[in-house]
């Protein structure tokens, strides 16, 4: 917002701040980011070295983009990067359905919530990831053994949230409903559904980033597919600039899956009030 | 008539062995277009009469009528507004006011003019795109009348409409929604805490007791501008009738 523009009248709705600032701040924070970035990046590159830590236990940034090049010429690293990416999202979209499913049942059934909820919570605190080599032992090494550490893994989050919001609809909301006689499965579609959305996105983007997990816990564990499998390959051989690659592309596919939801959820929650920075 | 209790009670059991009766042996009617209020101290059951009348719960004994019909669940008869606006946060203001036409088989573009009319009869032109985030809280209360009165009840119910509000929102709203229910002749049931409110607003006044609430004063208010309270607030009668609800309510005698 210019000087000009106020002299000339130009009404500022109330709550918006003047652009110049806004930007400003924005920029300072993008910038600081960065700085730490750079600073990080150059004490990885000098200070192993300078410590006389061996290449085996900490390579270097340059020693790591050497490997990377190396990697994806002679390990097919595109293709286990894209493997593991499709049973990554695979496994959250069915998990996720599944939970979603299973959530919303529950929700509207108080007695199979009642009697559910112990062996809910006890399979919500077992480690899921424990289950991979079981799942090995009854399907072999083939993809079926991730995919279901990653669907389990996925299930819960989604579950219980869309649980949770399930039970804290607004009563009213539902008698409105009901007064205006929606029928059962209208008042699911009209105001079950939509009340819990936030927090069925809230519970996506957490399953989002458990996805992974599952995934290459599952890769960890059995296979030769993946980035999980070049992880173990890479700490069989010593190579330590393998490993750190391949958790790069792996945070590199949670990060696109989770910025995706964000931006769904954005897109789909736009009638939230956005609170003010 | 529009509205008829005989002898209603309604216990809440909770704990098997001391149920609560919030209302005991109601009995009144209200007459088309008539516009009744129901005032009476917190927890005296007025919200339970509301929901009886909605057809939201069953009367323990007695029977409800609405146009003639016993209510036995909830029915087209009647539209409900709260002190919440329940407004629906993920639809815009004309897709609220269109909700409660959607039960019932009204096509989609007889729904989209039957909810603009009522848009501009609630004076909300222009906020039909509006989500409600984006509207104070006097005008969602407008648009919950207009969704309300876009099923086209014989019966409106309020249930403290205008108590989450501040005072000078209150007034303008309990002029416009006088004035809007006046033009539609709609029966109304107003349930409030402010006796002031309750004068300005009605043609007769139930005053219940403590819980279980039963009615202990009917006061038929004779005074002109029903459909407009800003006008009828300056009458020097007012302040007569709401000294008479206020003898009735007992509260001078809590005061000491
Ligand atoms: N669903 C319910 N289950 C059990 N008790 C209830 C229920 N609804 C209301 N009650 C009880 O019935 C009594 C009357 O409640 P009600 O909500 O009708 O009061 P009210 O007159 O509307 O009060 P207020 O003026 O504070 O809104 C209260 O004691 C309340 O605790
Ligand atoms: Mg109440």
């Amino acid at each position: 917002m210019t000087v000009a523009a106020q002299q000339a009248g130009t009404r500022v709705p109330a709550g918006v701040k003047p652009r110049r600032s806004f930007s400003l701040a924005r920029h300072g924070t993008l910038l600081a980011s960065l700085g730490i970035l750079a600073g990080f990046l150059l004490l990885w590159e000098f200070l192993p070295p300078a410590l006389d830590v061996p290449k085996f236990i900490i390579p270097t940034v340059s020693d790591c983009l050497v490997e990377l090049k190396r990697m994806w010429f002679q390990e097919r690293l595109f293709s286990h990067t894209m493997s593991t990416a499709f049973y990554t999202v695979l496994g959250f979209a069915i998990g996720s359905a599944l939970g979603a499913v299973m959530g919303y049942l529950l929700g509207m059934s108080a007695f199979w919530e009642k009697v559910l909820s112990p062996y809910i919570l006890a399979l919500q605190i077992a480690p899921k990831v424990a289950f991979a080599p079981l799942f090995i032992m009854w399907f072999g090494y083939n993809a079926m053994p991730k995919l279901l550490v990653t669907v389990l893994i996925v299930f819960f989050p989604v579950m219980v949230n869309v649980l949770q919001a399930m039970r804290t609809v607004d009563r009213d909301l539902v008698n409105l409903a009901r007064a205006y006689k929606l029928s059962r499965w209208g008042i699911f579609r009209k105001i079950e559904m939509p009340s819990t959305l936030p927090n069925l996105m809230a519970g996506l983007r957490i399953a989002s980033t458990l996805a992974v997990i599952g995934v290459t816990v599952g890769e960890l564990v059995g296979g030769n597919t993946g980035l999980g499998f070049l992880i173990s390959y890479g700490g069989g051989q010593a190579n330590a600039a393998m490993v750190f690659n391949a958790i790069l592309f792996l945070t590199l596919i949670g990060i696109v899956l989770y910025t995706v939801l964000a931006r769904v959820e954005e897109k789909i929650l736009h009638y939230l009030p956005k609170a003010e920075h | 008539m529009a509205l008829e209790y005989r002898g209603v009670s309604k216990d809440f059991v909770t704990n098997p062995d001391n149920p609560l009766t919030a209302v005991r042996d109601i009995n009144f009617r209200v007459e088309e277009g008539e516009f009744v209020s129901i005032v009476g101290p917190s927890g005296c059951g007025k919200s339970t009469i509301l929901s009886m009348t909605a057809g939201l719960y069953q009367p323990t004994r007695g029977e409800v009528f609405v146009s003639d019909e016993r209510v036995v669940g909830p029915n087209a008869h009647v539209g409900f507004m709260l002190q919440k606006d329940l407004l629906l946060p993920w639809r815009s203001i004309v897709s609220n006011i269109e909700f409660g036409l959607e039960a019932r088989g009204v096509g989609k573009a007889a729904r989209r003019e039957r909810a603009m009319k009522e848009l501009r009869h609630c004076h909300l032109d222009g906020f039909e795109n509006h989500f409600p985030y984006q509207l104070s809280g006097g005008m969602r209360q407008r648009a919950a009348l207009a969704r309300t009165l876009a099923i086209d009840p014989e019966i409106i119910l309020l249930d403290e409409p205008f108590s989450a509000l501040d005072a000078q929102t209150k007034l303008l709203l309990q002029n416009s929604f006088g004035g809007t229910i006046a033009a539609a002749g709609k029966t109304t049931l107003l349930i409030t805490h402010d006796l002031a409110e309750a004068v300005l607003m009605s043609d007769r006044i139930l005053v219940l007791s403590e819980r279980p609430g039963t009615i202990v004063a009917e006061i038929r208010i004779d005074l002109p501008h029903r459909d407009q309270p800003l006008k009828r607030r300056v009458l020097p009668e007012v302040s007569r009738y709401a000294a008479e609800l206020f003898g009735h309510l007992k509260l001078e005698e809590k005061a000491l």
